[in-house]
């Protein structure tokens, strides 16, 4: 069982994942750090502060659920299960190599605690509500987070599985949206806008927050209140910055899908270490 | 070595040739412009590209509405996201109506590398061939590309054109034109048709120089169309050989080779054995490494066609 960590524990967690985001795009040569660092708070408080789960028991039935639907952002994910015990350090070297079971975009099973193949953007959300509404029949606890881009939520799947999780009442389920505000071709106003974000997703019947997505304190609030909800699924609106935590990376686009050169990635890991 | 040259560079280059050309041409992308090139045309001509976001279905029905008031849309994403998101779009609003709909994508096949299996489109010539009506286009490489997209463009109907996303040796020059009757014979030859498409055809291409070492003669062909396929070229050939390798960066089910297999059961059964993935996904890697890993190799095609000949003499009399 990994939640129950202190807030404090959680921002030193958090520091030890933004350096494995960068260590791993920069061994690698490629990956996905903007979203991967502007997701890492909200995954850190979630996984060590509010979700059940057993590493040493990765199967168990009754385990609350994430569900990666920005697959690109493996690095968050994995530098997140490697701190929360599923598999050790050494594996991140493998990242995105021929043979490794750290594939550019996450495989289920390849790895425990790996819960779904995600990377084709927008399915993410339907399969959590399908394993939402599973664990309902199962009469299990277990509940379902499911971690969105804001370009992401552009696909029409998306907002069929808003629809259907509003119709079900699927109140076991909370879709975090990592609002970075850009996305590969640039700001995602410019490209497609999703504005007004809350109006819609309130309007297809979700329980609706607006929050920082870099105050510890404020993610883990929301996150209380949105497991709380009954009667509808709710919905957790990051306001975030991709490339978060790492100044030349911050708001640059080119950081989507773009590691670092081993000079700049030698800066990060000194930024993020004095920042945090 | 030979130069090596990325199709989807002569995608952008060809894109912005029709700008220039014909006002009518206008180009749809979902949030990969970068990727694909067509950011490049966005540059020059920005009142007709249309950035769709990260929303493959509803790029395909808007290209076919464009179509619909005589546009000429070209719609790109990566091979795995157009094709695969937005089949059934395709299928119904662009090839049931015939509609005018160039569908190009980039980043096909197992060479995408890194990214893994979620985005190496390794079924796209399959589902994209079985549609009524469409059209589908695999150039060789650089320059094959570009005359292809250039010419294209006098051609209505629905299309679907494969192009990669790595730069590969280029097999053609400048004055490449892009014939649609008929196919480019890279090497005359007598004892084995080794047809080949995409990537697969300057690794086709080393493999006969392989074999013609050896004492086989090879007639290798780039089978650039695999829909209409040029039958009577293909039969021709196969009718001379008696024994065929079928070459390409996809499953070995549906795609190329079973297009070949299709043609040839029906009206010249001969040996033939198929060079391509093996009903299996893909994974993440370096693409190079991926390609022998996955069979997709000179190695692979040499041994392919000295099957296909010893069981053309083992053949019942
Ligand atoms: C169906 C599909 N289309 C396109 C892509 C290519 N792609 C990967 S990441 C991305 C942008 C995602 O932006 P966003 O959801 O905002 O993610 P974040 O900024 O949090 O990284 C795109 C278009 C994809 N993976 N899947």
């Amino acid at each position: 069982m990994s939640a129950g960590h202190s807030l404090q524990d959680v921002k030193e967690i958090g520091k030890r994942i933004r350096k494995k985001i960068i260590q791993q795009v920069t061994w690698a040569g490629c990956g996905h750090p903007g979203g991967s660092l502007s997701g890492t708070d909200i995954l850190s408080t979630l996984y060590f502060r509010k979700m059940r789960f057993n590493a040493q028991d990765p199967q168990w039935a009754d385990r609350d659920r994430f569900v990666l639907s920005k697959g690109h952002c493996t690095p968050l994910l994995y530098a997140t299960l490697s701190e929360a015990g599923y598999f050790s350090d050494d594996l991140l070297t493998s990242f995105r190599k021929i043979d490794s079971k750290l594939q550019g975009h996450p495989e289920k099973d390849y790895l425990p605690g790996i819960e779904m193949s995600t990377g084709a953007l927008g399915q993410g959300l339907a399969i959590g509500h399908g394993m939402a509404l599973g664990l309902k029949l199962n009469n299990s606890p277990g509940r379902v987070f499911v971690m969105m881009g804001d370009g992401e939520i552009q696909e029409g799947m998306i907002w069929e599985a808003a629809m259907s999780a509003g119709h079900y009442k699927t109140d076991n389920l909370v879709g975090i949206i990592d609002a970075n505000g850009q996305q590969i071709d640039g700001n995602v106003k410019d490209i497609m806008d999703v504005a007004p974000l809350a109006d819609k997703w309130a309007a297809f019947g979700w329980h609706t927050q607006v929050i920082d997505g870099h105050d510890y304190e404020a993610i883990d609030a929301a996150l209380d209140t949105a497991i709380n909800v009954t009667g509808k699924p709710a919905i957790i609106i990051c306001k975030t910055v991709k490339g978060k935590g790492v100044s030349f990376m911050e708001g640059v686009v080119k950081f989507h899908g773009t590691a670092p050169s081993v000079e700049q990635s030698e800066i990060a890991l000194q930024e993020i270490e004095e920042k945090y | 070595m030979t130069e090596k040259k990325a199709m989807r560079d002569a995608y952008g280059e060809a894109l912005i040739a029709l700008g220039n050309s014909d006002a009518d041409v206008v180009v749809l992308d979902a949030d990969l412009s970068g990727s694909t090139r067509t950011a490049m045309f966005a540059k020059v001509f920005p009142n007709r590209f249309f950035n769709m976001g990260i929303a493959e279905q509803d790029m395909a029905g808007t290209a076919a509405g464009f179509s619909c008031v005589g546009k000429k849309p070209f719609m790109s994403s990566f091979a795995m996201f157009a094709t695969g998101r937005a089949w059934e779009p395709i299928r119904n609003s662009i090839c049931l109506p015939n509609l005018n709909v160039k569908v190009v994508c980039t980043h096909a096949g197992i060479t995408v590398g890194e990214d893994g299996a979620c985005h190496q489109a390794l079924e796209d010539i399959s589902i994209m061939r079985v549609i009524p009506h469409m059209s589908v286009y695999v150039p060789a490489d650089y320059y094959e590309a570009r005359a292809l997209i250039i010419a294209l463009n006098d051609k209505p109907g629905p299309v679907y054109v494969r192009l990669a996303r790595a730069g590969s040796p280029v097999v053609f020059d400048e004055n490449y034109q892009f014939n649609f009757a008929e196919y480019p014979v890279l090497q005359s030859g007598s004892d084995v048709s080794l047809f080949a498409c995409g990537q697969m055809v300057p690794i086709a291409q080393k493999a006969a120089q392989t074999l013609q070492a050896a004492g086989i003669s090879v007639d290798l062909i780039n089978i650039n169309t695999i829909k209409p396929l040029h039958g009577d070229q293909i039969l021709k050939s196969v009718i001379k050989t008696g024994a065929v390798v079928t070459a390409e960066e996809h499953s070995i089910l549906g795609g190329m080779g079973s297009a070949v297999s299709e043609l040839l059961a029906k009206n010249a059964p001969t040996p033939i054995e198929f060079v391509g993935t093996q009903d299996v996904f893909g994974e993440s890697g370096d693409g190079d490494l991926l390609m022998v890993k996955y069979g997709l190799s000179e190695a692979r095609i040499v041994e392919a066609a000295q099957k296909a000949i010893a069981r053309k003499a083992n053949r019942p009399s």
